[in-house]
């Protein structure tokens, strides 16, 4: 194997505890995982598993409170505020939620050449920059001089998707990026990220909570559950046949749009449900 | 309601031309305020006049003349007389206006500069350096402004100037507050943490993102406190404070004052200019606020669903076909919402839906396709501004459009009850749990609180909740979501109604948590008999529950059947490629990661 582009050991973050003297509450409790260059590693894992306090962790966005990132072969584990900006060159991000990432006052053509400008590219090369960028992700070049509130959400995750690509970065975050569109749009997305990493070999930190989206473009899987990894491995093993039980039970509960399969899966389940109540049971009555 | 906004035409193509809505500035909307207009005219002039001070009358501001003492309006050279020392009134009016218009620049521009540079720095850094300028910023607002002013004349050599400068600074802290509040809610937004992972340094992210997303609050704060500068400065200068030669409305007003029995003009002049200068600033102020914030809503415009019939009538139960079988049926449904232009835009266009006794329709659709306006309509809880433009909507025959709300009331609790998407949002925090079924237990039928007490229990034992008395006990905050929506699902059952309509129910759970819910759903329709129709976008939720499924695109049902029919064989070409869209559990990513990156816009394709 290759030497990693990202390498997180047993990286622990804790938040504050609200009120007065309370304790802080630790979400991720020693999680490791690497991604190669051009990997696309998914993480899934269900509300409160600290899956997006991975990616914010890696983005420079929270203090880890233990362990090691490693990226590139440098320790970015507690990079200094400096070295974080120059660090934007090699790592970018696309958030969930369209709406709220992109700026609601400054016209597309600025959210995108920005970046560009800020890491030292003249007004003319960014210009045209953010028009191949705009073409990459199957937009019109005159949008550049129309505001994000003119687009659907499908268009404005394409234009964050965007501002990821501006700088060529190694690395892009992708935390739920498919989860705030429309079914039909999220297929198309998802093609498109597939699309892009092919073409420019950048790698993807893709978090989600939806292993269907995690399966169609991760080469490899890791499962989150309550601040621990608990398995990893390639995509198509962890997502059709896991071996760790959440991971069963979280394949068994997601709905297969089909009646005829939903209804053995939802039967399997019940049958595991109940297998699991009847172990609880003598141990309770003992 | 963001349903209705977004039909998500995803790519655009290039010679489409969208139309710009709402591209307009906040200034160019300015523009054609009518009170804005009027206002920033009167405030132009008042420019205009101040800086013709030296052009216009024939006597400067302080030439006193004996001759012209108490001169009535209208003497020669003295077109609106001259006061008690026998100063042209007029000059001394215009020479005013320049003195309050220096007093409102210096005064907002002070307060401007120091509240927003450390609004910004208080608001985006640590808490720590928030602590403190929140302690400078509330120890400078307890001076007591006007008393502190008169007490500092000594330091001011009087000068209006020197005096405008200290108060710009005791107004500061008005503008930090705001612009230290708009940071803190900006400062978290996505878009900002974006910046950040650009590589911006925080001087870049507060001058180019945060300040541009707080300058509308500020600009309406500046208006008024410019108004705010003039009225002190004048309100000094009436009470003595400050160099008599400099001509100010309010000297002019305390000299007027003084004569105000003998010659009551010298006292209007002055008093007219200065209120109307301030009212001018106010009200422009506040068009300020309505262009940059929006202005609400008149609530003249607001009025109850209509019902529009071609024929005019009132629909009625007796116009009801008596054929028809269905416990649930929606006929040729068509509900509309006024532009702003005044046309009416159709989000549901003529929607056919029949729910029979004890089974399970799923509604499909993306964003925008008017699922939930129909869900809505037959729940008879549309917003005002919704218009039913036609069609019926029965329930075992009676026709519920035009029902009252009281009509309604009683049906929402006894036959429809409705479960929707965000559980959390539908529990009021304030109340207990249990109080809050309770409540709604014995509105809609005459229970004893014990009784009702009871039924709650039961009922929350029945949803699968662990442990009833405590969760009676809790309060919305103390349980998950899953627990929330199993709480709305007891209280929706409750008085065993015959149709459930459930909007998204499970899209803001987990999905371990969504086949609990799922499961639940289904195992009291069976128990109660039941219909449900289900709000989805979910084809997994509704190949789990569904028994039938209409889809639907822009407004209209394009396709329904049995589940098993539409899965299989699709006809339509829009559920088609829906059904395409899903991400199946076979396609796995095979080909491999690609080691050597290629710069973008470099590769030939």
């Amino acid at each position: 194997m290759t030497a990693p582009l990202l390498d997180v050991k047993d990286l622990r973050v804790s938040f504050p505890g609200r009120g007065f003297r309370a304790k802080p509450v630790e979400v991720l409790h020693g999680v490791s995982l690497s991604i190669a260059p051009g990997e696309a590693l998914g993480v899934v894992g269900e509300s409160g598993s600290g899956k997006t306090t991975i990616g914010r962790a890696v983005l420079g966005l929270v203090k880890p409170s233990g362990g090691s990132m490693t990226f590139a072969g440098r320790d970015i584990t507690a990079a200094s505020a400096k070295e974080r900006r120059a660090l934007a060159r090699d790592i970018q991000v696309v958030f969930q939620d369209p709406y709220t990432s992109l700026n609601p006052a400054m016209e597309i053509g600025d959210i995108l050449s920005e970046p560009l400008v800020i890491q030292g590219a003249t007004p003319k090369d960014a210009r045209t920059r953010v028009r191949t960028l705009l073409d990459q992700v199957g937009l019109p070049s005159d949008a550049v001089h129309r505001l994000p509130r003119e687009f659907s959400g499908g268009q404005r995750q394409r234009v964050a998707i965007a501002r990821a690509l501006a700088p060529e970065p190694k690395l892009i975050v992708c935390d739920e990026p498919v989860s705030a569109l429309d079914l039909s749009t999220q297929a198309r997305v998802l093609d498109l990220f597939i699309d892009i990493q092919r073409r420019t070999g950048v790698a993807f930190m893709f978090i989600s909570h939806d292993l269907a989206v995690v399966r169609h473009v991760s080469h490899r899987v890791g499962v989150l559950y309550r601040g621990d990894m608990v398995e990893t491995g390639p995509a198509d093993k962890v997502t059709s046949a896991p071996d760790h039980p959440y991971t069963q039970k979280l394949l068994l509960a997601a709905p297969v749009s089909d009646p005829v399969a939903q209804r053995q899966r939802r039967e399997e389940r019940q049958r595991r449900a109940q297998e699991a109540r009847e172990q609880v049971l003598p141990a309770g009555v003992a | 309601m963001t349903e209705l906004e977004v039909v998500d035409t995803e790519v655009v193509s290039k010679d489409e031309k969208t139309p710009r809505i709402g591209r307009r500035s906040p200034w160019r909307r300015l523009l054609r305020d009518p009170q804005a207009v009027i206002t920033g005219g009167i405030i132009l002039a008042f420019v205009v006049l101040g800086l013709l001070a030296d052009v216009i009358p024939s006597y400067g501001p302080n030439e006193a003349s004996l001759q012209a003492y108490n001169a009535d309006v209208g003497t020669e050279g003295y077109p609106l007389g001259a006061d008690a020392s026998g100063r042209d009134i007029l000059s001394r009016l215009l020479h005013s206006i320049n003195t309050s218009m220096v007093a409102g620049l210096i005064g907002s521009s002070v307060a401007l500069v120091i509240g927003v540079t450390f609004g910004l720095i208080g608001g985006y850094l640590g808490p720590r350096v928030r602590g403190t300028t929140e302690w400078i910023f509330a120890l400078i607002q307890t001076f007591p402004g006007l008393l502190l002013l008169i007490i500092l004349t000594p330091i001011t050599k009087g000068d209006f100037r020197a005096t405008m400068l200290i108060f710009g600074v005791l107004l500061a802290p008005g503008i930090y507050r705001i612009v230290r509040n708009q940071v803190l809610g900006v400062k978290n937004e996505l878009y900002v943490d974006a910046a950040r992972v650009s590589g911006l340094t925080n001087r870049r992210i507060m001058s180019r993102h945060i300040l541009l997303s707080v300058r509308g609050p500020v600009i309406i704060a500046a208006a008024f406190m410019f108004g705010t500068a003039i009225a002190l400065q004048s309100g000094l200068a009436f009470l003595g404070v400050g160099s008599a030669g400099v001509p100010s409305f309010g000297a002019m007003i305390s000299e007027g004052f003084t004569n105000l029995y003998s010659e009551p003009t010298q006292f209007l002049w002055p008093s007219l200019a200065l209120g109307l200068l301030t009212a001018a600033l106010v009200l422009l102020g506040n068009s300020l606020r309505d262009a940059f914030q929006g202005a609400r809503p008149k609530a003249a415009k607001i009025a109850p669903p209509k019902v529009l019939r071609e024929d005019g009538t009132v629909p009625s139960a007796a116009a009801a076909p008596a054929e028809s079988p269905g416990l649930l049926v929606v006929e040729d449904l068509a509900i509309a919402y006024p532009t702003p232009s005044g046309e009416l835009r159709t989000v549901v266009d003529g929607v056919s839906l029949r729910l029979d006794a004890g089974e399970t329709l799923g509604v499909v659709g993306e964003s925008g396709s008017g699922k939930t306006q129909t869900a809505f309509a037959v729940l008879g809880v549309l917003p005002p501004e919704a218009v039913v433009t036609r069609g019926s909507i029965r329930l075992e025959g009676r026709e519920l459009l035009g029902l009252s709300e009281g009509e309604l009331r009683t049906l929402r609790g006894r036959s429809i009850a409705y479960v929707p998407q965000e559980p959390m949002s539908n529990l009021n925090p304030t109340f207990t749990i249990g109080a809050q079924l309770v409540e709604g237990l014995r509105s809609s039928g005459s229970m004893s609180k014990q009784e009702a007490r009871e039924r709650v229990l039961a009922l929350l034992g029945r949803v699968g909740i662990p442990d009833p008395e405590r969760t009676f006990r809790s309060y919305p905050h103390q349980i998950s979501g899953g627990m929330a929506q199993r709480v709305l699902i007891a209280g929706a059952v409750a008085s065993r109604p015959k149709v459930l309509i459930a909007d998204e129910p499970t899209t803001a759970l987990d999905v371990t948590v969504q086949a609990e819910i799922l499961d639940l759903l289904r195992d009291l329709q069976a128990e109660l008999g039941m219909a449900v129709l289900l709000v989805t976008h979910n084809f997994g939720v509704v190949a789990d529950i569904c028994g039938r499924i209409a889809v639907m695109k822009q407004g209209e049902v394009v396709e329904s059947g049995p589940t098993t029919e539409l899965f299989s064989d699709p006809q339509h070409p829009y559920t088609r490629m829906l059904l395409g869209a899903i991400l199946d559990e076979e396609t796995v990513r095979t080909d491999g990661p690609v080691a050597a990156p290629v710069p973008l816009g470099t590769d030939a394709r």
